[in-house]
């Protein structure tokens, strides 16, 4: 059984090793809050089991991988870790931010990766030729990655003290927003090659987020793609939501990214 | 599809607290803004409760209504999507409607 969670298998696969695949369930000591007395429901509902209680739950279903994630900002802020959410629909380009992020600042503070990926191993294979350090999680019929994943993706990875550790959430606008990771920042990234009411189609993402990076600015006298509107309808959504424009492909931009980046890491802070 | 890891993570917590018993019914609170939706959450309970103790309970959703209030002007107005304005301009700030919340089960 995991120390960590104390939960059982899952098909999630790190470094396409199996979770903690022979685990049996447990879930350590619980708190119920049973009042021992015999409830009747004289509602609608059929089902009159005369021995029938209730247990009251008052809990976020989420609960636990709050918990989780909490545990992992913890773990993240004892070493000075700036851990980031990457988050996208599929294609947007977070991979090739991150390697030209690797290539062009692994020099002045140590970059690490946690991959999320439905499936195959390429984008650590790609992160892996910048030279930095990477985790290759597979979510398998997993939509998003949870705080349960990052917690055992990051024992396996060479996290240095005062690291920037990238994770790559799994390309897809809609489930990722609801599950804390225990980042200290969420970056959304959308390219100009997706429609520029994005944001209003995907409002929960757009509302999670403190930056909102607009990739392949290089293509955008090819497409018809409004950045100003586009802008616009992030803002409309989230107010407080930071915007950059950039081209991974090219460089335009990135600049930009890196002094965001900059800010926020804790060397550079304290230096 | 989260609505599968939140399907698991009701049954996971009810089953776990459950003692041995056979819980009929779970009910649970989720938030029109919540980003779930009650009919994919129905769906994905009844395949993470199969072979559980939790299997053929009846998962009674409460749906609570999204509210937000204006920071400006300070009216209350009723949101069916995470994002809005004011009539007058001001921001709005949401006071209800993003609950995700297990309330309590019976078990027989």
């Amino acid at each position: 059984m995991c120390a960590t969670c104390g939960c059982g298998s899952t098909d999630t696969t790190i470094d396409g090793k199996k979770v903690h695949a022979d685990a049996t369930h447990s879930h350590g000591h619980e708190h119920d809050h049973d009042h021992g007395d015999r409830h009747h429901h004289d509602d609608d509902h059929h089902h009159h089991d005369t021995d029938s209680r209730t247990v009251s739950l008052e809990e976020d279903i989420l609960a636990k991988n709050q918990l989780l994630a909490e545990r992992n900002r913890g773990w993240f802020a004892g070493r000075d870790v700036f851990a980031l959410n990457l988050m996208s629909s599929p294609g947007a380009g977070k991979t090739s931010i991150l390697e030209r992020t690797i290539r062009d600042l692994g020099e002045e503070f140590p970059v690490a990766v946690l991959e999320g990926d439905q499936a195959t191993t390429a984008d650590a294979e790609r992160i892996r030729a910048t030279g930095a350090p990477v985790v290759q999680i597979n979510t398998g019929t997993g939509c998003h990655l949870d705080a349960h994943m990052v917690a055992h993706g990051v024992e396996r990875l060479d996290l240095k003290q005062g690291a920037v550790l990238m994770i790559e959430n799994v390309g897809n606008l809609v489930c990722p927003a609801l599950f804390d990771l225990g980042e200290g920042a969420r970056v959304i990234v959308m390219s100009v090659t997706e429609g520029d009411d994005k944001p209003l189609k995907y409002p929960h993402m757009f509302r999670s987020g403190q930056l909102l990076l607009i990739n392949k600015l290089d293509l955008l006298p090819h497409v018809r793609f409004d950045l100003a509107k586009c802008i616009g309808n992030a803002h409309e959504i989230n107010p407080d939501l930071e915007v950059l424009t950039l081209s991974a492909e090219t460089g335009e931009g990135m600049r930009g990214w890196y002094d965001w980046l900059r800010a926020r890491t804790p060397q550079r802070n304290a230096a | 599809m989260h609505e599968l890891s939140i399907a698991k993570a009701i049954v996971d917590s009810c089953v776990g607290r459950a003692e041995g018993g056979r819980i009929v019914r779970i009910r649970v609170e989720v938030g029109q803004l919540a980003a779930v939706l009650p009919d994919s959450l129905q769906f994905c309970f009844e395949i993470c409760a199969q072979g559980t103790a939790a299997e053929g309970a009846v998962l009674e959703i409460l749906e609570t209504p999204g509210l937000a209030i204006c920071e400006a002007c300070g009216e209350s107005i009723l949101l069916t999507s995470p994002f809005g304005r004011c009539a007058c301009g001001g921001r709005l700030k949401i006071v209800a409607g993003q609950e995700l919340k297990m309330k309590d089960m019976e078990i027989a």
